[in-house]
Parts: structure tokens; sequence; C-alpha cells
């Protein structure tokens, strides 16, 4: 590992004053520290943001949930808030990783890291969430711009996740045997004003899957989408999962989550 | 004094193991230490055109920079072949000369071609990426298939052919399969698994100027015989001069029986550099250059009656051996694999042709099981094509084929003093509740499931003997190994062993033989291994030797101990030796209540004398003193074997395959400890039941391994198995005194073929290759769709 600064702010704003574009904002560290040690990416300033109160916990008022950004998955999996109100996004955060991975990573470092096979993206997606940062609210549809990169910029922090709650909801993964990340990943969220199908893993980025989408959003059910055939273009193909198992397993995978919402 | 064989004894490392009171080598520091770190080749097939080192060794706290350039000039000697096998035509094999650091040319991604040491691994790190290798990059030979047909790897070496080794009778098998109603036809692949034990390789070097020791603290299987290959072979040092030394190892499988590149490099430099290295593999260089297992292509044939009787059998294969033949690497394809070959049947005629080629991929070895995987799941595999051919369930046609009458005479070579496969799997079947599968797929079927059941029966030679056969085949050294039993003045014993335990609990179960031999209380005996200056010289540990050869040398060792405290007793006891009986660690005289303790005599034996009066309690002639070692060298290998049921659930719609039941019956012999038993039958079940559905190490068309870290090779987890279901017959073995057959390879053994039959038999026989994963799994359930369509 590279020789590097560390910093602990003690405030959303002295955190955003030390970044620059050498700095990384260090949450969980999940993705950010093996990295480092792998050499993989190194770092002038590295700038803690844990010891930020305000930005961890979770707030339930009328039909939306409200995460901080360094609240950790486990926080999330185990809120009886978030059980009661949006299951499925709780055994989401259940899912990811490993119990350390989830006693230590974060849903904000989630986000702003935006792996292709990561988990929460397709929760933000599908349940039109509001990403708020220390200058602005993004919504999730722009949020994710493409594979590892977002809408922030390099001294923007991620304060909060604003999750609408649905009428009903699943996620359901499959997982890569070797990493255990999402090989497909089908968020299936019905809300009033019509049903999202957020898929990750199956390409660069986390998006909504629109034949599905509307398909159920006029009857929602897995029949509905039986006839429906899902393209291969653009796709991940890897050692584990060729393109076309892809497409298919995002329409399998889809089924499944309307069938358990 | 009940015995301690056969009971639940709980183990002595637990405490050590459990409290993180291990000592590994990495925890191991010496003052003034440097740190090492190789460069090694990012390329499959490269020469290396130049090397400049100018700028690295300008690099902060650089102590020195090595190449090949500066081994050619100490003459520092390679790695080298174990084994020296010879092709059908009676033509010696042909090996490569393999330098611990490459000077002309590298092989295989992560062949080391330098070494930097520096004060802290940053450092050398730091100085690592400024050495610049000029190379000229060739193509890269990594299709298995097509190997021979490729461009030549090393010079001389004619189409990349180590050698074409034949066992058995053409002719013999020619006229069987002529008589045959239907010949049965299977290709497969034993697909290539990188072992991954929990503790990275690693050495720590310390040199001592004024005794020109060298002491070599490392990751090994068998230290004994890497200072013998390092001094004989490498030409480090004198054997007298170097100490080996392989303290907790967190796990082999057979990747650390080799000596490697690095142990040779970094003994080597502590002398030159004159101070103390040390080098911990990262877990990237694990998966680059450990040696990986298996990767065979295979097509096999058998000949059968149209009421399933075995005719004769062939199979014809292509090893790999990757870029370099290593200790085991020949003899693992060849005599490990081709005489098993024909599983535990009745065979009338057989031959194994197996030709062992060379590839830019990293060197294979024995892994786990070592050739008898990939023979079990030959034959394994055949037998239930040929039962799904003739109509016939798998369990009737195996029991038709079983032999009756030990000892066996098996087709090939082996000689199995016992056993009894019948018995063996009944107890399998009725445990796995054979009878009802039917009702169990129903239920699977009324849930869009398939499911599947899959049979395996298997016999695996282990404990490689006697030496003068084993040397005769072509192994440079003998497999016999040694014991050496010390009582101390105050009645505590020490065993030393050339086995080395590196999770087989040695330090448990060797107590409990010598604990039954000489009746002192276990906690009472102590299992030294692993340190060249501590005990004789020894083979080491690998292909389930451990108990069956070296747990009786300390037998033995045993034996002599009482044998000598027996003429001692009877002198103190004033008895004839004749007289005197043995029994639970005391010396009695028959028909008397006159004895003597193990313990008193053990003392009598070191201060052999009383005050004011001149008298020994010792015989004549005898020796002072209560130490003996035995060498044993066993008649034959011991030949566990048993029989294993799985069944399978699979997802249509996913291709997920999920392993629901699994049934292990085996056959081991005696059992010295059940619990310990059971933990090797379990991890070699992991390890099978990964090779089946999720391992698989694959290099892409230029030689780079894309299964290089976990996130793409897939180790089996806890989840990915069921509660395992064991039970155990007993035929004891015959070639040693305590009737103990190997036990530590059986689940890796016996798995593949029992799942993969499973899945199979799901996919209603339509064939796969392992691994089992889920998109292979999915195609297969689309084509069967597609079919029955098509019939319907």
């Amino acid at each position: 590992m590279k020789k590097f600064n560390y910093h602990s702010a003690k405030d959303v704003k002295e955190a955003s004053k030390i970044a620059s574009s050498s700095s990384v904002f260090l949450a969980g560290g999940m993705t950010t520290l093996p990295s480092m040690k792998l050499g993989l990416a190194s770092y002038k300033d590295v700038i803690d943001i844990k010891k930020i109160k305000k930005l961890s916990g979770i707030k339930v008022s009328g039909k939306i949930i409200t995460i901080g950004a360094t609240t950790k998955h486990t926080e999330v999996a185990n809120s009886k808030e978030v059980k009661k109100a949006i299951p499925s996004l709780a055994a989401l955060a259940e899912g990811i990783g490993d119990p350390q991975v989830r006693n230590r990573g974060t849903i904000g470092g989630s986000i702003a890291n935006n792996d292709p096979a990561a988990d929460y993206p397709s929760a933000c997606i599908a349940l039109n969430a509001t990403i708020h940062t220390n200058n602005r609210k993004i919504d999730a549809e722009k949020f994710f711009r493409g594979m590892f990169e977002t809408s922030l910029k390099s001294s923007e922090i991620i304060e909060a996740i604003e999750f609408n709650i649905p009428q009903k909801s699943s996620y359901q993964k499959l997982p890569n045997p070797a990493s255990r990340y999402a090989i497909v990943g089908v968020y299936v969220a019905k809300h009033k004003s019509g049903t999202n199908v957020a898929v990750t893993g199956a390409k660069s980025c986390v998006y909504n899957e629109q034949d599905l989408a509307k398909a159920l959003s006029k009857n929602f059910s897995s029949s509905a989408i039986d006839n429906i055939k899902i393209s291969s273009s653009g796709m991940n193909s890897d050692i584990h999962a060729s393109a076309d198992y892809r497409a298919n397993m995002v329409k399998a995978f889809a089924k499944k989550a309307v069938d358990a919402c | 004094m009940a015995s301690l064989v056969g009971s639940r004894v709980e183990r002595k490392e637990d405490k050590r193991f459990l409290t993180g009171k291990g000592r590994y080598t990495a925890d191991i520091n010496i003052a003034n230490q440097t740190y090492a770190v190789f460069i090694r080749s990012p390329h499959a097939r490269a020469k290396i055109k130049k090397i400049d080192t100018s700028k690295a060794l300008k690099s902060p706290g650089v102590v020195d920079i090595l190449t090949g350039e500066h081994i050619a000039q100490d003459k520092i000697g390679g790695l080298i072949a174990g084994w020296a096998i010879r092709s059908e035509d009676n033509s010696e094999m042909k090996c490569p000369a393999n330098p611990p650091l490459a000077k002309d040319n590298v092989n295989f991604v992560g062949d080391p071609i330098a070494v930097v040491f520096a004060e802290s691994l940053d450092e050398a790190k730091a100085a690592a990426e400024l050495v610049k290798i000029d190379y000229k990059v060739l193509k890269a030979v990594t299709s298995l298939a097509d190997t021979m047909k490729s461009e030549t790897i090393h010079d001389g070496i004619d189409k990349n052919l180590c050698y074409d080794w034949l066992l058995g009778d053409r002719q013999k098998v020619k006229e069987a399969f002529d008589k045959a109603d239907k010949i049965i036809k299977l290709d497969i692949t034993n697909n290539r698994l990188i072992p991954n034990a929990m503790e990275p390789r690693a050495c720590v070097i310390d040199y001592n100027t004024a005794s020109e020791e060298i002491t070599c603290y490392t990751t090994s299987q068998n230290p004994h015989l890497s200072r013998l290959i390092m001094s004989a072979f490498g030409g480090v040092a004198p054997e007298n001069k170097l100490r080996v030394v392989a303290p907790d190892v967190g796990g082999g499988f057979g990747s650390k029986i080799n000596l490697y590149n690095e142990e040779i490099v970094c003994s080597w430099a502590a002398k030159k550099i004159e101070r103390p290295i040390k080098w911990i593999a990262d877990r990237t260089e694990s998966f680059l250059t450990d040696t990986h297992g298996r990767d065979h292509i295979t097509h096999a044939e058998l000949a059968v009656t149209n009421d399933g009787k075995f005719l004769g059998f062939k199979n014809e294969t292509i090893a790999n051996l990757g870029a370099y033949a290593r200790v085991f690497g020949t003899v693992t394809p060849t005599y490990l694999f081709g005489p098993c070959a024909t599983g535990v049947y009745v065979m009338p005629a057989a031959y194994s042709n197996v030709k062992a080629v060379y590839t830019n991929t990293a060197p294979v070895d024995a892994y786990r099981g070592a050739g008898r995987p990939e023979a079990t799941y030959t034959i394994e595999r055949i037998v239930d094509k040929a039962a799904i051919e003739l109509g016939m369930d798998p369990i009737e046609i195996r029991m038709k084929n079983f032999p009756t009458e030990f000892p066996f005479k098996q087709t090939l070579v082996h000689q199995v003093d016992s056993g009894d496969y019948i018995a063996g799997l009944k107890k399998a079947k009725e445990m796995a509740d054979y009878d009802g599968f039917a009702a169990r797929k129903k239920d699977s079927e009324s849930r869009g499931k398939l499911r599947g059941i899959g049979v395996t029966t298997y016999f695996e030679a282990c404990g490689i003997a006697p030496s003068p056969v084993v040397m005769m085949l072509g192994c440079g050294v003998g497999l016999w190994e040694s014991a050496e039993v010390r009582f101390n003045p105050t009645g505590q014993v020490t065993v030393y062993t050339g086995s080395h335990s590196h999770g087989q609990s040695h330090q448990t179960t060797f107590a409990q033989i010598a604990a039954d031999e000489l009746g002192v209380p276990i906690e009472n005996i102590d299992i030294v291994h692993g340190d060249t200056d501590k005990g004789t010289f020894g083979m080491g540990t690998y292909g389930s030797r451990s108990l069956t050869v070296g747990g009786i040398a300390i037998v033995n060792a045993c034996k002599k101990i009482v044998a000598k405290g027996k003429r001692i007793a009877a002198k103190m006891l004033e008895a004839s030796e004749e007289d005197v009986e043995f029994k639970d660690g005391e010396y009695v005289v028959a028909k008397s209540n006159k004895k003597k303790t193990i313990g008193e005599v053990a003392f009598a034996s070191y201060l052999p004398g009383v005050r004011d009066e001149v008298k020994s309690p010792l015989p004549e002639g005898e020796e002072p003193g209560l130490i003996e070692s035995s060498f044993f060298d066993p008649a034959n290998f011991s030949f566990p074997a048993g029989s294993h049921i799985a069944e399978v659930e699979i997802d249509p719609e996913t291709g997920n395959v999920k392993l629901d039941k699994y049934t292990a019956v085996d056959d081991f012999g005696t059992i010295v400890n059940p619990t310990i038993v059971e933990g090797q039958v379990h991890g070699g079940l992991a390890q099978g039941i990964g090779q089946a559905l999720t391992e698989n190490a694959e290099y892409d068309e230029s030689g780079q391994l894309i299964t290089a870290s976990y996130m793409d090779y897939t180790m089996p987890r806890a989840d990915n198995f069921p509660e395992f279901n064991l039970g155990f017959t007993c035929t004891k073995a015959t070639t040693n005194p305590l009737g103990v057959k190997g036990c530590g390879e059986a689940g890796a053994i016996a798995a593949p073929p029992t799942v993969m039959n499973a899945v199979i038999n799901a996919l209603d026989g339509h064939e796969i290759q392992m691994p089992a994963t889920a998109e292979k799994v999915w195609k297969a359930c689309k084509e069967i769709k597609k079919t029955n369509a098509k019939a319907a």
C-alpha cells in the first residue's frame, strides 16, 4: 500500500473541504481498502467520514424511508422499521457479502462505488430513490451513470438515501458462485404509479428493464412476462455466465421476484 | 486399561489452533531479517532479452537483487521430477531444466525471474516495480487437446511430450472387445484444480555466519525430503549444514510436497547476502505458482455383455504437466492413475495409455487423491453409462462385477489384500434410502425441479510401498517411514516421526497408538515432527501414508522399547524374561505380585546403579537408556474402499444444482480416532464436491490465469454442502499390525463421480463435464426440453 494522509472529518463541511481529485472518502472501506492494498488504487488523502454522526441512521416518515449514507448493511438488515416498511430492502441488505462485510460496509459506499454487480443500486432504481448529497438531491435514475460511475462530483458527499415505500416488492439474486456478487439481481417493486424492474449484474450499470416493467405495470403477474424475450445485447459475459444466460436469467429472476411479492 | 485406538480422544492440537497459538512460518521473525519479493513473468511464454536492475538497486532500503545469472554463476541446481517414467517404446521421459530463477526463457505466468531483498516489504515491492525486463513474447501453448500439434515449448522435447506410457495389454483388450455385446464409450474432462491451502507458501531463512548453517523454516509436507533435494540437487549446502523446519503448516493437499523455487533461492541468497530472509506468498502468487491438480482429458471404452458383465476396459488420456515436471508430477497420471482405472471390478483385460504433455501453465502435481480421483472418475462414470445403455440399475451392474474373494488380484497391478465391496454398497444403499428415491423424485417434480441419484464404488491404493518396488517403477527415493521413541528418565515419552502433520492431527492419533503400545497415559506422550534437526530422516506426509507407514514405524519402535524394557524388568524383578508379561504399562512376573511399571524401568535404565553397592538393573551387555527407532517399509500399499451415494435437485429455470443428500460408507480398516477420520472424510468430500460442482482453473489463450482470485475461482463454501451421512465398514489391512488403511483422500476420490452421476441421472443421461455449473446445467435442461418436445 502506498503512503497517504489520513483525515478523520468531524463534519461534512470539513470532509468536503479536504476533498480533491486525488482524495477518497472512506466509510466502510470494503472496496477502497482492498483496492489500495492490491495497488490498484492510491490516493493522496483518505478522508474518513465514519465519525460524522449525522450521516448514519434510519428514519421512516409516511411513505418514505430515509437511510443515512454511513448506515451499515447489518443495520438495514436488522432494522425493525425497514423490515416492516420494505421487507425486500432488509432482505437485500442481509444478502450482501458476508457478516464481516455487512458489519462494515455502508449503503452510501455501495451506491457511490456503483459496482455493476452491487445490490443496492437496484434498490435505488426500483424504489424510486432520491440521493441526498451535501449540495443537492439526485433522482436515482440520473445518479447511476455507468460502470463505477455516478453523477457525484469529487467533493460531493452522499448524506442519505430516500426510498419510496412500494405496495409490493422483492429482490431476487443469482449470485456468482465464487464472489457471491450478483450475476443477475432483479428488484421488482410495484408502486401506485407503476412497476419498476431494476436489474443489476447483467449489464455495465444498473437499469430499469422497461419491457418487463411495462408488462408488469399492466398486469402484475409472472405469466404477464412469459412471452417477453430479453435481448442479450449489452449484457456482460464472463466465465461464470454468458450474455445469453444472463439475458434469460433476467426474466427468470424477474418471475421469481413477482412470485415472491 | 481401555484401548485408546478406536476412541474419540479430543485433539491435542485443538487448544493451540483454536486459541490462535499455532506457530506458522509467517509467525517466525529473525532479528535483522530482510524481506523478499519475487519478480515473476507476466507472460506465459517468452524469451528474456534483458534484465535491468540498476534503477531498482538504488531504490530506498534495497539490500540486493539477484537473478538467474547469479544462480547460474553459483551453479545452483533446479527443481526436479521425483519419478522417472518410461514410454511404451521404452524410451526415458523428457524433462526440461527448471532453474530456480529463469535466465533465458519463462514458461508460465508467475515463473520467477529475479528477487529483491529489502529492509521492509514495502521497499522490496517498490523496488520490484523498478526492475526492467525486456521480453520477446512467444505464442503460448495452453490447449491440452492441441498441445502435441503446437509449437515446441522446450528445446528438444518433441510434440511437448514428456512420455507416452502404457500399462496393460493392448492385444488382450482387443480380443476382449471383439467378444463384447456392446462397447460403451465416454469422453471426459478432469478439470484443473488449484489446491488453495489456507496458509500460503512461505519461507524464513536464517544463516549463521560462524557455523555456516542455513536454517530454512518453510511450509512443507516433507522437510527431510526438501533438505535432501536442496542439498543433493540444488547444491545450496551440504545436508549437515542445512536444517529445514516445517512448523505448523496450514494445509497442503499435495501442493506443499514440492520443494519450490523460493525456498532454494532464499536459502542460497541468505548465505550470499549474509542476512536472514523472509518471504510470504500473497494469495495471487499462491494461485499462480502453487502446483495445480488434475487436468486430464480422457477417452475411455468399456466392453460389456448384454447382461452387464465387464469384459475389458481401455483408457486413452492426455495429462497436463504444466510448464515443468515436478516431484510427483510424472507419477500422478501414470502409476497413481492407470492401475486404479479399472476400479473395484473384475476386469479380464485392460490398459491405460497416458500421454503427459507440457503446456505454458503452472506445474501440475499431486493434489488430494493424485491420480486416483481421475481414475475413479473415469471408471465410475463409464460404469454408470453402461448401466444407462443396458437399462440396468447402477447398483445392480456394480454388484455383478465386484470380486467376491480377497486377496483380489486387480487387473493391472494391485494385489488388494482385503475388502468387502458388496457389504459396503449394501450399507450405503440402506443409509441413503435408495429405495425411497422414486418418491423423493416425484416430490421434486411436483415443485418443478429435477432430481437425480448417483452411486460410486471406489478403491484407492495409498501408502505407496514397498520401497524396492517403488524405486523399480522409477521413484527417486524409497517410501518407508521412520520413528524414534524416547523415554525420559522420569517416564514421559517423546515420539519423533518422519511424517508431517499439516492438519492431519498426528499429535493425537500417533499419541493414541503409542499410549496403547507403552501403557503410558496419553498426556505423557508428545509427538515431534517437522524438523530435520529433531528425529531421524523421514519421507513426510502425502498419499494417505502417515498412519499406514509412519504410524506403524511408531508401533514397531514402541515394541522394541517394550522388549528392551522387558529384559531390564526381568533383571530388576529377578525373574526370567519368559516369565515376565507386559500389560497396561506394567511388567508382571507370572504367578506373583512382583511387578515394575515401564516408568520405573525407564528410570532404572538411565540411572543404572545404587549407592554403596555395585549393582545394575541392566542385564549384562545391555546399554543404558530407553530409546529405540524403527524404519517401516510395508509389504504393499493399503487399499481403502467405499461406496458413496449422492442426490441432487436441479432447478431447470436457472440450472442451479443443489446437493441435497450425501451418504459415504468407507472401509478404512481399523479406525484409530473416529472424530479425526470423520473430519478427513468431510474435508475430502468438500474438495471432491468442489471439483464436481464449482472449481475450475481456467487459462485464456495467451496463458493468463483467469481464475487467479476468489472473485473468480469458485471454492466451495459450507452452504454448498448438505449434512454428510457417514458410515463405516471394516475389513482390516493384513499388511500392517494395526490393520489400518489410509483415509485422507477417500472423499476427494469418490465425490466427483458420485455427484456427477447424480447430476447426469437428473438430466436423463445427458452428458456434461465437470464442474456442473449453473449455465452448463441450464443449457442441458433446455436441450432435454427440446428433445422431449420433438419426441412428443
